[in-house]
């Protein structure tokens, strides 16, 4: 459990039986009295917020979540299929759970997830991927401008802007965060 | 030599703040002047003590076997029963575990106490002060001085009529009274001029003297909805205060909060006798972030 006065921006707490993140924080006293410390948090798993205030003899659940390092193997239907790197234990993770990033899974690569009552609720993928394109209208010949962008398509599926120079088959860099482009790697 | 590129961040940050700390300085130095000028004299307590004021909802920091002061009250009382009649004090206090936008675990105190004085003689008082002090420095503040023109009071039991659906009362009974201070009555207060909230309830009168309608002799300044001091017309009998200390105590192990040795030397002041007096404590640094502009207290530390 924690106290109030471990409360901070940043802590994991668990609320009504669920993983929070505490956004915002401050610590209050008005008029001498008992203080209240207020805090904005996010659900970990949903996203949603709230606010709560505890007072000094309160305490706060712990949530029992930990990392887990997985390297993606293969798509199995609505699954995607990770090993653990260290026991290579296969875990499981739905189509759903796994949102857009199932855009942005390259064979083999080294993924961490936070373990959250035995069940993965977050995955983060390496922070750089390579992607070819397989779709995009073609660039006018010769614009080497990167302020205009167009539409294009990776082998997966995911539609993202890139500069108007990229063509079919080139090879370009995406920042699996914000899941845009970054550089051409290869020209095709 | 001095290298810009390899220029560590604790310095840069120090060179962003010498505005605000050259601010400081000055804002002392006239606090200081000001009280001098009125035939106060500074004093020095100690800042490590034996035995903090046992407050209900204050920890004080401790140190070896003993604790790093919360206030210099229990001091300075002493001073007023030896014939000190009119003193001034400003230096560091320390609050255990109190860090947020307004608080830091180590804060800048200005405190005084006068002797034949009660707390409305210290409002019209602490009013001139600011008064004062914004003129000197009014070059550098960001504030009016039009703010300063007038001044208004206002009463607890008021203040949440006009504010808040709850009688300050309901609001104690409920455990609601610091929520509704702080959500629905502080950020109304001292807007445009220096608000006085005053005439606590008795349960809220920590060392301040009862009225006799079950209010006490206390005030609290707001300035632009920030709490900048506390004030109270002195509790000066000493069945009273044992009777608040004892109080204070259930409280404070009720919260399991650390036990003190016992304030003697101040009990035994409070048996021989402490002048009728006022006495004020104003937090310097949010005084600063009021002068300034800034919003949180860090901004103005070192």
């Amino acid at each position: 459990m924690f106290s109030a006065s471990d409360l901070r921006k940043g802590l994991k707490i668990e609320v009504d039986g669920a993983p929070w993140v505490i956004t915002d924080f401050d610590f209050c006293k008005p008029g001498k009295g008992t203080a209240l410390y207020r805090c904005k948090m996010k659900n970990m798993i949903h996203g949603n917020t709230m606010d709560r205030t505890y007072r000094p003899t309160e305490k706060i659940g712990k949530p029992d979540l930990s990392e887990q390092e997985v390297h993606y193997s293969y798509q199995e239907g609505e699954h995607y299929i990770f090993s653990d790197s260290e026991t290579y234990e296969e875990v499981r993770i739905s189509e759903k759970e796994l949102g857009k990033n199932k855009y942005f899974l390259i064979d083999d690569a080294l993924c961490h997830l936070l373990i959250y009552n035995n069940k993965p609720i977050e995955i983060t993928l390496p922070t750089f991927i390579e992607k070819e394109i397989v779709a995009t209208e073609p660039g006018a010949r010769g614009d080497t401008a990167t302020n205009v962008v167009k539409p294009a398509t990776i082998d997966s599926g995911y539609e993202i802007n890139v500069p108007i120079f990229i063509n079919i088959g080139d090879v370009i860099k995406i920042d699996t965060r914000t899941r845009a482009y970054v550089e051409r790697i290869k020209k095709a | 030599m001095l290298n810009e590129s390899k220029k560590p961040k604790n310095i840069s940050l120090l060179e962003s703040k010498k505005p605000l700390l050259i601010f400081k300085s000055r804002l002392i130095f006239f606090i200081r002047q000001y009280f001098i000028d009125k035939g106060f004299i500074e004093v020095f307590t100690p800042i490590l003590i034996d035995a903090p004021a046992p407050e209900e909802y204050i920890e004080a920091p401790s140190c070896g076997k003993q604790f790093l002061r919360t206030s210099p009250e229990l001091e300075m009382k002493q001073m007023l029963a030896a014939g000190y009649d009119k003193i001034f004090q400003i230096g560091s206090c320390f609050r255990e575990g109190e860090k947020g936008r307004l608080h830091n675990p180590e804060f800048f105190m200005l405190e005084w106490y006068e002797v034949n004085s009660d707390y409305n003689d210290i409002m019209i008082f602490s009013f001139e002060l600011l008064q004062y002090l914004s003129d000197k420095l009014k070059e550098d503040s960001k504030i009016s001085s039009d703010f300063f023109a007038s001044y208004a009071e206002l009463k607890v039991k008021d203040a949440f009529a006009q504010f808040a659906n709850i009688t300050p009362e309901k609001a104690l009974e409920n455990s609601s009274f610091e929520e509704v201070l702080l959500d629905n009555i502080e950020p109304n207060l001292g807007n445009n001029h220096p608000l006085f909230l005053k005439d606590y309830p008795a349960k809220c009168a920590a060392f301040s003297k009862l009225k006799s309608n079950n209010e006490c002799e206390r005030w609290e300044l707001y300035l632009k909805g920030i709490e900048i001091a506390n004030a109270y017309t002195e509790l000066i009998d000493p069945i009273v205060q044992r009777e608040r200390f004892a109080e204070f105590i259930k409280t404070r192990d009720k919260t399991g909060y650390k036990k003190y040795p016992k304030a003697k030397d101040f009990l035994k002041a409070i048996d021989y006798g402490i002048p009728q007096s006022a006495g004020c404590a104003l937090g310097i640094d949010r005084l600063i972030m009021f002068f300034t502009g800034e919003e949180q207290i860090k901004k103005v530390l070192y």
